[in-house]
C-alpha cells in the first residue's frame, strides 16, 4: 500500500442534450426569466477598435447542419485585453464582455456573433499568437464540448508565425480554422464535425 | 463580473481523455455523424483558455434557484416530489471553485420538457418551467430546490428510458473548464440501461454523476435532499506563485 494522492477527477462530461437552450438560453425557448438570457450580446456601448460579423454553420456528417447546438466564444477586446477579472495586464475595454452565446437561427441553425476584432495575445512562451476567437460547442450527440479557435484569413501575416497554426501536421487542414472575409464585409465560419472538412477541435 | 485573485502560473492540468467519454459512442446513436474523427489537437492551455467571463451574485434573481417557484403563477408551486440540491464545486486539487455560474435545466415530474420539440406524451405542469442557475459560494458551495424529475422514453433504440436526471452547465475561472454533465439519482434502476449513461467508461465514473440521498439536509415535513458535487480542472500548483503570467 501506499498513500494516495489528494487530486480530484473532472466530472465526466455527459451530453448537452436536445434541450440544452432550456437550461442557457430559456428565453429563445419562449420560458420568460431572468429579464433575458446571458451572451446574448457582447457590446454594452461603444467599443474600442473593429466592429466585425461573424456568422456560421455546424453540419455534422451528412452536411445537415445542427439546430439544436449551442456556441459559445471568448476572446479579447481589441487591444488583446480578456474582459476577465484574471486579466493582470491592463484594463480592457469596459464595454466589451468578450464572451457571446448563441443557439442559431431556429430554422437554419446559423450561429451569429457581432463582436469586435481581436487582439494579439501571447503564447506561454511569449511569441504573440495570431488574433484568434476561442470557441465551444455543445449539442445532443456531442458527449464532452467542443473546443476550437476561430482565426481570420485576413491575417495571413500573423497566422503564418503562431505557435499553434505553424505546429499542425496537416498544414492543408488549416483552412478549417479561418473564417472567411465575405463581400459583405462579414466573417464566415462553418464548422464541420466530420468529413473532408472536418474542423480541427482541440484538446486545451 | 466581479474581482478575483489573478490566476496561479501554470496552466491547466490537462483534460484526462481517458477517464472523460469518448466522441464515437455507437449505442448512442446521435453521436455516429456528430463525432470528429481526426484527432484533436493537444496544446497546453493559453491565456486564451485560462481567462473567463466571472460572473457576480449581483446577476441573480431571488427565485433563480428555487424551480419550485420560479415560473409558478403567484400562489402556484410546481407538481413532484420536492427536493433540495446541494454540493460544492471544486478542482482537481480538491479546492473550492468559488463564483462558478451553475446553470441547470430538466424534465418535469412527469418526465416532459418544456420544449417545442418536445413530443412526449406526458403533460406539462403549468407552475414548471425546468429551468435555473446559481453561483457557488466563497467555499464552491450551492444549492437549489426542483422538484424530483421523472424518467422518460427517447427515440434512441426501440425501447430507451433516460434515468431521472438534472443538467448542468458550469462556469469555472477560465474557458478550459467549461463543462456540461448530468446528474442521477441513486437507487434509479435506469441508470444501468441508459445508452447516454452507457458512454462512461468504468463505475466510478458513474458514480461520480450518481447523487445521493442526504438525509441531514432535508426540511422535515416539506423536501428530500440530494448531495451533488462537480469536479472542475485544476491548475498546475507551482512555488513560484509571484512570477507573472506568461512570462
Amino acid at each position: 500500500m501506499k498513500q494516495k494522492p489528494d487530486n480530484l477527477r473532472e466530472s465526466p462530461s455527459q451530453t448537452a442534450g436536445p434541450y440544452v437552450h432550456i437550461g442557457c438560453m430559456p428565453n429563445f425557448t419562449g420560458i420568460d426569466i431572468y429579464g433575458g438570457d446571458l451572451g446574448t450580446s457582447m457590446k454594452s456601448g461603444p467599443v474600442q477598435g473593429t466592429e466585425i460579423t461573424i456568422k456560421g454553420t455546424v453540419f455534422d456528417g451528412t452536411n445537415t447542419p445542427l439546430r439544436d447546438a449551442m456556441i459559445e466564444i471568448w476572446q479579447p477586446d481589441a487591444a488583446g485585453l480578456f474582459p476577465s477579472a484574471n486579466e493582470t495586464r491592463g484594463t480592457p475595454d469596459p464595454n466589451f464582455a468578450g464572451w457571446g452565446r448563441s443557439p442559431g437561427d431556429i430554422t437554419t441553425g446559423e450561429f451569429v456573433f457581432e463582436t469586435v476584432k481581436p487582439g494579439a495575445v501571447p503564447f506561454p512562451d511569449g511569441r504573440m499568437q495570431a488574433p484568434h476567437i476561442t470557441a465551444w460547442i455543445v449539442a445532443r450527440g456531442i458527449n464532452i464540448g467542443l473546443h476550437t479557435r476561430i482565426y481570420f484569413d485576413d491575417e495571413a501575416e500573423a497566422n503564418a508565425t503562431d505557435p499553434i497554426l505553424s505546429r499542425i501536421e496537416h498544414q492543408n487542414r488549416i483552412p478549417t480554422l479561418l473564417a472567411k472575409k465575405q463581400p459583405d464585409g462579414s466573417y464566415r465560419f462553418d464548422v464541420y464535425l466530420q468529413g473532408p472538412l472536418e474542423t480541427i477541435f482541440f484538446d486545451i | 463580473m466581479s474581482t478575483l485573485a489573478p490566476p496561479k502560473p501554470g496552466g491547466f492540468i490537462p483534460r484526462d481523455r481517458v477517464w472523460q467519454p469518448d466522441a464515437l459512442t455507437p449505442p448512442y446513436k446521435t453521436s455516429v455523424k456528430r463525432s470528429p474523427q481526426s484527432a484533436l489537437l493537444s496544446f497546453p492551455t493559453t491565456l486564451s483558455e485560462e481567462t473567463s467571463p466571472v460572473f457576480g451574485h449581483n446577476l441573480l434573481g431571488e427565485l433563480d434557484n428555487d424551480l419550485i417557484l420560479n415560473y409558478a403563477a403567484a400562489g402556484g408551486s410546481a407538481i413532484g416530489p420536492r427536493i433540495i440540491v446541494h454540493g460544492r464545486v471544486l478542482d482537481e486539487n480538491g479546492r473550492g471553485v468559488p463564483r462558478a455560474l451553475l446553470e441547470f435545466w430538466q424534465a418535469n415530474a412527469g418526465g416532459r420538457y418544456r420544449h417545442k420539440k418536445e413530443s412526449y406524451l406526458a403533460p406539462l405542469d403549468p407552475n414548471f418551467g425546468g429551468c435555473g442557475r446559481t453561483i457557488t459560494g466563497e467555499d464552491g458551495s450551492y444549492e437549489f430546490r426542483t422538484i424530483q424529475p421523472g424518467p422518460y422514453p427517447w427515440p434512441n433504440g426501440m425501447n430507451d428510458w433516460r434515468p431521472a436526471h438534472i443538467h448542468f452547465s458550469i462556469f469555472g475561472h477560465g474557458f478550459a473548464q467549461r463543462l456540461i454533465t448530468q446528474m442521477y439519482f441513486e437507487g434509479d434502476p435506469h441508470i444501468k440501461l441508459c445508452p447516454i449513461v452507457g458512454i462512461l467508461k468504468t463505475q466510478n465514473a458513474i458514480d461520480a454523476l450518481t447523487a445521493p440521498l442526504d438525509m441531514n439536509r432535508t426540511v422535515p415535513m416539506d423536501s428530500r435532499a440530494y448531495k451533488f458535487d462537480m469536479v472542475l480542472r485544476g491548475q498546475r500548483q507551482t512555488y513560484f506563485e509571484n512570477r507573472k503570467e506568461g512570462m
